[in-house]
């Protein structure tokens, strides 16, 4: 459609007749009444430069401060000197996203890759030999958060593969084990499972043993959104005939191999929205780490609204906090919408 | 140790244990250390539970800790491993903060928790001295128009989960005959908003923290913290029980805070004080080594906290004074000698 078509059509659709008019007039006048104030805090009254003073006497939003609390807004605890290295495993965690969503990097060498990239960002928060030591408990901000994002899917999809094939065994017990693990789980608010991680799991340790607050965390994590994952997958599964593994058999593949080669990339396919949905569900979600006192992104723009000098700046750190979340989420829908094309196209053959 | 085996592997069991327990003996024969100041020493930091509030703990321009109880915090630090910066601060929120100090989750919490007997007893936590002195308020509008907590009839009131303060207002509004809806509110930006958006008509809390929240306000002064103190919140650090050890030097290193500013002893003027002549200084100071060897502690352990830190009113007025945002005046956290309430036991 030539462009010059494409506005006289939106003109008809909005304006044609006079209801359309008078309609699309009001919300238009509605939106204006909603959006003004906004606008005007955000930008015409904010104050970009200066300190806490100079933004006290304006009545925007005063973005000097996220300008002087990024790096914290950003990194947390991370030590000040070493904000290099957690820049650098930013950038090397984004790689991994960017690799595990493009269809040309699925290959059996894309898991251990992912395993390699994983630990060179823990390596590089942690400190290796001869680098100064940082513990966990001072990883923070848009790497923490990322990082438990992507180690909770790669491990909690595993897991919940596992549990979606027992939950449609054949054999009675894996299937009911498994049907219990899922149901009880997704029964389970997920803050209720952190704080089981972080107040249970200590005691039920052996003494003497101390494990990682953040692993428990991130285990907790994992093992919840297995459940999701799983009951995904499942349907997945059920929704293709029984006749593609019973085709796949009768060609001579195993019955992995059937599972591997047929069945799963149909499956896999066919959910990817729900999946996509889900990664989403799990970012946001990497947030509820703050109940155990875990500094992820939003925590962090949270604790440096607390800094004395820069007292009480809530609307502007979490304003900035949700800016970081949309870009990373509405990414992560654009790229579901995409992908599903793509996977669409592929599966008709025209590649 | 519970375990099975041939008696073979019973003597080597034995035999280690009986070596590990002489190499403890020999290498400090003062540390009687229970369970948590062990695994201190093990670990080599303290684990410590903070909160999240202006000038009590909140990160600095750099990222650090700073505030009025990470500063006790790098003190108790001193005492046990004689290091300021070997500790660590693990943020708590305050529904989940004594759960987590008794799962083990950290050594001791300094979030402010107020001493009660509940606490004290059955809930098994320990209080070290009281390093803060406050009390409940109520922060309302001034166009409500309402003068004593009494005329609250009716009211709304936002209260924070996990505080004490959830009993107290009820058991004000009780007393009083009168009725109220609570509102509890978890995170402390919100709880603001709250009173702004007029979703709750007074806010109760610790004083010293609607103190601050005020400044936040947008309008301060359409605000008014009511004079009255409907309660009592003398805040200290606590541990759990089963290391007496562990809590002599968390009531120590406090009491070291105190006591310097009665002596008048500054980080400043510290050096010169090693001069002086009174023992009851010499002592303290560790000059005369004999009561600091006697108690098992570095002699030397209040001149280092003084040093690094100051005294108990340099650390107030450093992170909470009336200079500082915060802008608090001592009120009972003064002295004995001036009218306050801050007593440190003799150091001998």
């Amino acid at each position: 459609m030539s462009e010059d078509g494409l506005i006289r059509r939106l003109w008809a659709g909005l304006f044609g007749g006079w209801a359309n008019a008078a309609l699309t007039s009001a919300l238009l006048v509605g939106a204006w009444f909603a959006l003004e104030p906004i606008i005007r805090w955000a930008l015409i009254d904010a104050t970009w430069t200066g300190d806490a003073k100079a933004c006290a006497e304006q009545d925007g939003a005063c973005w000097a401060f996220v300008g002087a609390k990024l790096r914290f807004i950003l990194f947390a605890f991370y030590p000040f000197d070493e904000h290099w290295r957690a820049a650098a495993a930013l950038a090397l965690l984004l790689t991994l996203l960017v690799l595990l969503a493009t269809p040309r990097f699925w290959s059996a060498w894309l898991a251990p890759l992912s395993l390699v990239l994983l630990a060179g960002a823990c390596v590089l928060l942690g400190g290796w030999p001869g680098a100064t030591d940082v513990p966990s408990s001072q990883w923070g901000g848009l790497p923490l958060s990322l990082l438990v994002t992507i180690a909770s899917l790669s491990l909690g999809f595993p897991i919940g593969l596992a549990l979606a094939l027992g939950r449609r065994s054949d054999l009675p017990v894996p299937r009911w084990l498994c049907a219990a693990y899922i149901e009880l789980v997704r029964g389970t608010p997920l803050i209720a499972v952190l704080y089981l991680a972080m107040l249970a799991m200590p005691l039920a340790l052996p003494p003497g043993i101390e494990l990682d607050k953040l692993v428990r965390g991130l285990i907790a994590m994992a093992l919840f959104f297995a459940a999701y994952f799983a009951e995904i997958i499942r349907a997945g599964l059920q929704g293709l005939p029984d006749s593609q593994t019973e085709a796949a058999l009768a060609l001579g593949f195993s019955r992995i191999g059937a599972l591997r080669h047929v069945v799963l990339p149909q499956a896999l396919r066919a959910v990817m929205p729900a999946l996509v949905t889900l990664a989403i569900g799990v970012l946001q979600s990497t947030t509820l780490l703050a109940a155990i006192g875990i500094f992820d992104l939003l925590n962090a723009s949270r604790a440096a609204a607390n800094d004395p000098a820069w007292l009480g700046f809530y609307d502007e750190a979490y304003a900035f906090a949700a800016l970081i979340y949309f870009a990373l989420c509405f990414g992560a829908s654009r790229y579901g919408v995409w992908l599903e094309k793509r996977l669409n196209r592929a599966s008709e053959g025209v590649r | 140790m519970v375990g099975r085996g041939s008696p073979t592997v019973w003597t080597v069991r034995g035999l280690v244990a009986t070596v590990l327990l002489l190499a403890t003996a020999l290498v400090s024969s003062a540390a009687k250390a229970g369970p948590t100041l062990d695994a201190i020493h093990k670990r080599g930091f303290i684990k410590a539970g903070v909160g999240s509030q202006p000038g009590f703990f909140a990160p600095d321009g750099a990222g650090r800790w700073q505030g009025f109880w990470i500063d006790i915090g790098r003190a108790i630090a001193i005492t046990a491993l004689g290091d300021p910066e070997k500790i660590e601060f693990v943020s708590s929120s305050p529904q989940q903060r004594l759960p987590a100090l008794k799962s083990g989750e950290f050594d001791i919490l300094l979030s402010g928790a107020t001493q009660t007997i509940t606490r004290a007893t059955q809930q098994g936590f320990h209080f070290g001295p009281v390093a803060f002195y406050d009390g409940q308020g109520l922060l309302v509008p001034k166009a409500a128009g309402v003068s004593s907590g009494k005329d609250l009839d009716g009211a709304t009131v936002c209260i924070q989960t996990g505080t004490t303060g959830e009993q107290n207002i009820a058991d004000f509004f009780r007393k009083n005959g009168a009725t109220f809806k609570p509102l509890t509110i978890e995170d402390t930006g919100e709880f603001l908003k709250a009173l702004e958006a007029n979703r709750c008509d007074a806010l109760t809390q610790d004083g010293s923290d609607l103190g601050i929240k005020r400044t936040q306000l947008r309008n301060p002064d359409d605000y008014v913290l009511l004079p009255e103190r409907i309660s009592k919140e003398p805040l200290a650090p606590a541990v759990r029980w089963g290391d007496d050890r562990w809590l002599e030097l968390v009531n120590w290193s406090v009491y070291a805070l105190i006591q310097a500013e009665e002596f008048g002893i500054t980080s400043a003027n510290v050096d010169q004080f090693l001069e002086n002549p009174d023992p009851s200084i010499r002592r303290f100071l560790g000059v005369d080594a004999s009561v600091g060897t006697a108690a098992g502690v570095d002699p030397k352990f209040a001149y280092k906290i003084v040093k690094t830190l100051g005294n108990y009113g340099e650390v107030f007025d450093r992170n909470v004074g009336p200079e500082t945002r915060i802008g608090f005046e001592r009120g009972l956290n003064r002295l004995w000698t001036q009218g306050g309430l801050l007593y440190a036991p003799p150091f001998r």
